[in-house]
């Protein structure tokens, strides 16, 4: 596997979009930092951007990266290699450079500005976890989106509006159900609804580590509850792998199916 | 060595092969002809895994291929239109061709030597024009000495004297004891190389025959003629 893996690392560090989004994410963390005393609060405001952008970036990058792949892929499929390889290699090899450039670009500030305070210490641990299994999961729903279609528009569009729908779409629906239903008690249902998006996911894993915790009332405390120990971490952490994971078995699935 | 049972692939609406049943033996070169859109190129995309059939049966060497992958260390193919990966330059690709396909000792290096392939081992391959990436595309199907050859229009964008140093170079290997598959439209080229002829239409088999018998059949000295008149009895 490592063969391909290394093909696949030569073309993406040739252009430079991955070397660009690290120098931007550490531009801005540093930027962060210097800004804010609190280095609690300059995690919270990196947070906000880390949702925003890391799961666009990832899902962007990784659909082009496919599409402009496949003359890659229909050499390769040719030769003595397994399809299941070439597609794990793919995965493997962008999911890794944006990673990596996550955990330069965010960690390396976060390590020599974050660590003053040992909740931030903290919190800025699960930021950097929350970053790493995000790029993880939208890489893995750019391949599904890219295996799904043929036509690269079709693809990208598709892309964004996953993330258009895990930013964005989700969120204001799940307030609209709680704005309406909210003479009823939906702590439960809203602890499912935020199984269901793993933005959401990331976000509550580190604001719990901080203490604006405390700003979100009722639910908020039953929040604190579950995630602040050992079994709710766990607990979130499975779902974020689950999110990686099933989309990109479901892409797998439909790449060695494909006829190309 | 290879057996291809009631292959049956559609896209969409069409029907592009129909129940399509023919076997191939070592040491033969067999043409594929057809019209345009009759299944050759489908077939041989069969063959190698590219397109997935939706019910059927692929043997080569009484092996049963779909979805496997070890099989295709016995192939060398050449496509209808090459495409590389357009940043990487021509000598990277060989490099990385080499290094995927490390089981090979022996190397074919031939074709690379006559088709003056090192000249451009600097160039990226999307600065290639179709004719030269036609000519990386057939050293690289000859390179690795494969038993079994697939080569899809494989003189349509070479200039003559390329044309013939590749149909020099496809006689050589014939003397070899190897399969080779040549889908292909011009009848000059076919009865130079050839010593079968299968002729597809509408991905059906329209006829399986040699040369000589196909000749003496329609009584016409040239195989052009002897074609048109099968095709249209």
């Amino acid at each position: 596997m490592d063969k391909v893996i290394k093909y696949v690392l030569y073309d993406i560090l040739r252009n430079r979009i991955v070397l660009g989004y690290t120098i931007f994410l550490l531009i801005m963390s540093l930027g962060m930092f210097q800004l804010e005393n609190d280095p609690a609060k300059a995690v919270l405001s990196l947070l906000n951007v880390v949702l925003l952008v890391v799961p666009l970036i990832s899902i962007i990058f990784a659909t082009i990266h496919f599409y402009n792949s496949q003359e890659f892929i229909e050499l390769l499929v040719a030769q003595p290699i397994n399809r299941q390889k070439i597609f794990y290699s793919e995965y493997l090899g962008v999911a890794i450079s944006l990673a990596t450039a996550f955990l330069t670009g965010v960690g390396v500030p976060l390590l020599l500005f974050g660590g003053g305070a040992i909740r931030s210490g903290a919190a800025g641990i699960y930021l950097i976890t929350a970053g790493l299994f995000l790029t993880f999961i939208f890489v893995a729903l750019a391949f599904l989106a890219s295996v799904l279609t043929s036509d690269k528009a079709k693809g990208i569009g598709l892309a964004l509006l996953l993330w258009f729908y895990f930013s964005l779409l989700y969120d204001g629906l799940v307030m609209m159900v709680l704005f309406y239903f909210s003479d009823y008690p939906l702590d439960k249902f809203s602890l499912a609804m935020l199984s269901l998006n793993p933005i959401d996911l990331g976000r509550v894993l580190v604001l719990l580590q901080i203490d604006v915790s405390a700003l979100m009332g009722y639910t908020g405390a039953l929040y604190k509850n579950l995630f602040s120990n050992f079994t709710g971490v766990l607990y979130a952490c499975l779902l974020m792998l689950a999110w990686a994971v099933l989309p990109l078995m479901l892409a797998k699935r439909i790449f060695i199916r494909k006829d190309l | 060595m290879i057996s291809i049972k009631n292959l049956n692939k559609r896209y969409g609406k069409l029907q592009v092969l129909n129940n399509l049943s023919v076997e191939f033996e070592r040491g033969q070169v067999v043409s594929i002809i057809g019209p345009n859109g009759s299944g050759k190129t489908t077939t041989i995309k069969c063959l190698l895994g590219i397109v997935q059939p939706d019910s059927g049966e692929v043997y080569v060497d009484d092996e049963l291929v779909l979805k496997q992958w070890e099989y295709r260390r016995k192939i060398g193919y050449m496509p209808q239109i090459s495409h590389f990966p357009e940043n990487m330059k021509v000598r990277q690709l060989f490099d990385m061709m080499k290094d995927i396909r490390k089981d090979v000792s022996e190397l074919d290096e031939e074709l690379i030597g006559l088709y003056n392939i090192q000249k451009m081992y600097d160039k990226r391959l999307g600065s290639l024009s179709g004719g030269m990436k036609q000519k990386v595309s057939a050293s690289l199907a000859f390179l690795f000495q494969p038993d079994l050859l697939i080569l899809d229009e494989p003189t349509a964008g070479l200039d003559p004297l390329s044309s013939e140093i590749l149909k020099a170079k496809i006689l050589k290997e014939k003397k070899r004891d190897k399969l080779i598959l040549i889908s292909s439209h011009i009848m000059s080229e076919i009865e130079e190389v050839a010593d079968d002829i299968l002729c597809m239409m509408d991905g059906r088999l329209c006829f399986y025959r040699s040369i000589a018998a196909i000749k003496e059949e329609t009584g016409e000295a040239r195989l052009g003629k002897a074609i048109a008149k099968l095709i249209t009895y």
